[in-house]
């Protein structure tokens, strides 16, 4: 298991980083095994602590037992948890019919901006992989954001060693990434290793499928496994030609790469 | 298919250069494809893409994501993917070959443990290619192959192979990098990627696919002496906990730790962990850990924490190459700020020695600025010392970035240290402080007691310029406070701890200045806010306040310059009073600067800033 200390070291390595230069910080906690791993690294990080607010940007539409894990684990962990939600959006009746990049857009990329500017967060930790679709694979550890919340993927700053772009023009902030070398397999490495917490949607309760992404309940649709514990999961994913996010709507076509332009995690 | 399936038993970073266009895209798509490695449906994704845009497939586009490099047919942006083969997880970073991207570049090769330079069989040597290859050295890559692509344009010729090999090698050679291999192939057609080519019987070694599997995981720099940079304090709860990524070495609970430059020393008393059971006892290097002390020192982001016997480098100015990709160029006698490790200082260039022109490595002299994406030779001068290694010796410590405003704007490694007028009283500080008996009253017992941490005012200026009279009744208010504060009068030592001296030696500033330091250092260590003015150096006051610095380092120094005209103040000076000075005015002002630097009041919280420590 030494890749997955190498992996860990590193990423709590950039945890640090960003816990030391950024005053105002906040956490993504999507519930999802990624972030769940990365809410695992910063205990890691802070020895037991979470020195930093965890954020959820609620759709409305996730799946009901996510909220119901959400709050256990963060009553049990003494998070700090702060839940954004687009209200003006959904009372004008937002939902994925309208169009996914549409609702995306309005629910997740506006949803979490206007969380950032009511909070004034200046570094926002996410736990976004490489590996996940071609866009992410080009991301900094730590990325600027502009005033709008876009990002300028033509005009990168450089990422020398470990030395991270941590200072930024007022009005703007920074995604800070520290799970970007890991595999979707090293994400349940990892929570095999640790006995790290999951959703028990991502294994198959007797019906022969399960969730591999957790994403709103309309736009994610789980897939045909029979995996039904975490070993099996790492078994099937070591076979598997499938990608991951094939079960996500919003990846279709160019969509990633123009949600994410906008500040799409 | 079955190497997949494989458990990875480690984790190697490769990165692909080489000039633009010369292939390095289709190269790694190629050995995706030729590996089973695509995901399902990815290939046959991109083939309808080109079908739609009326163009012939690109294996290229696997990995240029953005639609603007598709459109272009180049890379912008580095790519990381992964790639599983013989037990190993491989991260292929896919970097830009474009000139103007050269910063990608760059990141992308940072981490690499292992590189691939690609170079085009009919357009031959480029000035990427050669740039690459000399970047690659500066970065630290010392494993790489040379992969010579497009062989197919060449009509799989080995003459021409045999000619860029002997050119390249000779270029190579003037900086002492030697490739791992030289490997003829086609991309394109995937000869020699993943499979053997029957179109060239003439080469015999491995294809890029075994040559992956050749690079070594660098051997362990744990065997190195230990370099434990401080990223940060923590006091969550009751543990003061040192956290930082040992860069060399190992340490272990019971270990001597000498910090630099601070020279503040303690053991190390636990290795701190979460979920670890039960909790270890050592730290090796790559690790990101923390541990906790035997005694309450305090000690700041930045320093290094070594064992006494291999100390690190310090001092206020080291020569460096360094490759600049700054927006504006970098210019003599700017200010930037200097990363080293977690350490960041201001600092100007104090001298370019020369620019080198990666083309054919000619030296160019005499210029006061470099710019975008020119490699140079300079010397660096820091505001204060820092601790620092040879990069030859110790990679991580022995490299830097600057920062130019908010952008990091280029980076180096340091050569050769230089050596600074404080030396000699930096190396007695060192001396005296490694063999420094303590009492059972520790700096932090005596703070609490006192209500404030040692400090020292030191008022710099000309004659006859209120330095006396502002210092009385700084030490009179600050009393009056109820805090611990002595005037130190240089006239006070002349007397008697001078009276040894002939009154020509007493003209000397050096041996002056050094008494007259060390004799506030032991103040400073009972605690006190030592009130200091440079009277007895009279004109000479610069180069003291230089040497009393040193000898008092790391303690919190506040200068005050006093001037009746506006001149140029000594440097690192807190407060200027030019002209007439409004005496209550000015007490305040020092007053609030002793507050913003932790001295008056204790700023210990959750995230706590030390300002300093003894
Ligand atoms: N004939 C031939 N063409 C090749 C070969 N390899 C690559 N090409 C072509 O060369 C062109 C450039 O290839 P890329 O892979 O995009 O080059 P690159 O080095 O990644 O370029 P940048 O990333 O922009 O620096 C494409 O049109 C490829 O099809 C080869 O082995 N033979
Ligand atoms: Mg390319």
């Amino acid at each position: 298991m030494k890749h997955l200390r190498q992996l860990e070291d590193q990423s709590v390595y950039i945890l640090r980083e960003a816990y030391k230069n950024f005053d105002n910080l906040g956490m993504l906690w999507s519930m999802g095994k990624d972030s769940t791993v990365l809410l695992w690294l910063a205990r890691k990080a802070f020895f037991g602590q979470v020195p930093f607010p965890l954020l959820h940007v609620d759709t409305s539409y996730k799946i009901p037992a996510m909220i119901e894990y959400r709050d256990r684990i963060a009553r049990e962990w003494r998070l700090d948890l702060v839940v954004g939600q687009n209200k003006e959006a959904l009372a004008a009746g937002m939902n994925h019919t309208l169009g996914r990049v549409a609702c995306c857009t309005a629910l997740k990329t506006n949803g979490l901006k206007q969380l950032i500017e009511q909070k004034g967060y200046t570094g926002i930790i996410l736990g976004v992989r490489a590996d996940e679709e071609g866009t992410r694979a080009k991301e900094r550890y730590f990325s600027p954001r502009d005033k709008h919340g876009d990002w300028d993927f033509r005009d990168q700053p450089p990422e020398l060693w470990d030395q991270f772009k941590t200072t930024f023009p007022p009005g703007t902030h920074i995604r800070i990434h520290p799970l970007l070398d890991w595999t979707e397999i090293n994400i349940w490495e990892y929570i095999k290793y640790e006995n790290i917490p999951f959703m028990d949607l991502y294994l198959d309760k007797g019906d022969g499928t399960r969730y591999r992404s957790l994403g709103c309940a309309p736009c994610t649709t789980p897939i045909k496994s029979t995996a039904k514990t975490v070993d099996e999961i790492i078994a099937e994913l070591r076979q598997t030609t499938v990608a991951e996010r094939a079960g996500r709507a919003q990846d279709e076509g160019r969509g990633m790469e123009l949600l994410r332009k906008d500040g799409y995690m | 298919m079955d190497n997949q399936t494989q458990k990875p038993s480690e984790n190697l970073n490769i990165v692909i250069v080489g000039h633009v266009d010369h292939g390095k895209s289709t190269l790694l798509g190629r050995l995706y494809a030729d590996t089973g490695s695509l995901p399902d449906g990815k290939l046959e994704k991109v083939q309808a893409i080109c079908r739609q845009q009326g163009k012939e497939f690109e294996y290229a586009f696997l990995f240029d994501a953005f639609l603007e490099e598709q459109e272009q047919g180049i890379t912008i942006d580095t790519a990381r993917t992964f790639f599983g083969w013989k037990g190993r997880q491989y991260i292929i970073i896919d970097a830009p070959g474009h000139k103007e991207f050269l910063k990608n570049m760059i990141s992308g090769a940072a981490r690499a443990e292992a590189a691939l330079l690609l170079i085009d069989a009919l357009e031959g040597v480029k000035e990427q290619s050669k740039k690459h290859g000399y970047l690659l050295s500066l970065l630290g890559v010392r494993q790489f192959a040379v992969v010579v692509n497009k062989m197919d344009l060449v009509g799989y010729r080995q003459d021409v192979f045999d000619g860029i090999e002997k050119e390249y090698r000779e270029f190579l050679g003037q900086f002492k990098a030697v490739p791992e291999r030289i490997i003829p192939v086609s991309a394109k057609l995937g000869d020699n990627i993943a499979n053997r080519s029957t179109a060239m019987p003439w080469y015999t070694g491995p294809t890029v696919l075994d040559t992956l599997s050749l690079f070594k995981k660098e051997a362990a720099r744990s065997e190195q002496p230990l370099r434990f940079p401080v990223q940060d304090v923590y006091k969550f709860d009751a543990r003061r906990i040192i956290a930082g990524r040992i860069t060399a070495g190992k340490l272990k609970v019971g270990d001597h730790l000498v910090f630099s430059p601070s020279n503040k020393r303690a053991n190390v008393r636990s290795v701190e962990a979460f979920n670890i059971d039960p909790p270890p006892t050592e730290g090796y290097a790559g690790q990101s850990i923390g541990i906790t002390l035997d005694e309450q020192i305090f000690v700041e982001r930045g320093e290094i924490a070594t064992h006494q016997k291999h100390l690190p480098s310090v001092s206020t100015a080291f020569r460096a190459n360094l490759f600049w990709l700054g927006k504006r160029p970098l210019e003599r006698g700017r200010k930037y700020q200097l990363r080293v490790a977690n350490k960041e200082v201001d600092c100007e260039v104090a001298t370019i020695h020369r620019i080198i022109d990666t083309m054919d490595l000619a030296q160019q002299q005499g210029s006061m600025t470099v710019n975008k994406n020119q490699v140079a030779e300079l010397t660096l001068r820091t505001k204060t010392p820092v601790a620092f290694d040879l990069s030859a010796s110790f990679e991580a410590t022995g490299r830097f970035v600057l920062v130019d405003e908010n952008d990091i704007a280029g980076g180096g490694i340091v050569t050769e240290l230089i050596h600074d007028d404080q030396e000699f009283l930096r190396e007695e500080a060192r001396r005296r402080d490694f063999a420094w008996v303590k009492g059972e009253v520790g700096v932090e017992d005596r703070a609490r007691q006192y209500g404030h941490r040692a400090a020292i005012v030191l008022f710099t200026g000309g004659r006859h310029t209120g330095k006396s009279l502002l210092a009385r009744q700084l030490e009179g208010r600050l009393v009056a406070d109820g805090r611990h504060a002595y005037l130190l009068d240089g006239e006070n030592l002349r007397r008697g701890l001078d009276a040894d001296l002939t009154d020509e030696e007493r003209g000397q500033t050096d041996e002056m200045a050094r008494r007259y330091g060390e004799v506030a250092r032991l103040l400073i260590d009972t605690g006190l806010i030592v009130v200091s003015t440079t009277n007895p150096f009279g004109v000479h006051y610069k180069e003291a306040v230089q040497a009393i610095r040193t000898l008092v380092h790391p303690a919190p120094v506040i200068a005050v310059h006093m001037s009746k005209t506006s001149e140029e103040p000594p440097p690192n000076t807190d407060i200027v009073l030019s002209g007439p000075t409004d005496l209550d005015h000015a007490t305040k002002q020092i007053m609030d600067e002793l507050k913003s630097r932790g001295v008056l009041a204790e700023a210990i919280g959750a995230k706590p800033t030390f300002q300093y420590s003894i």
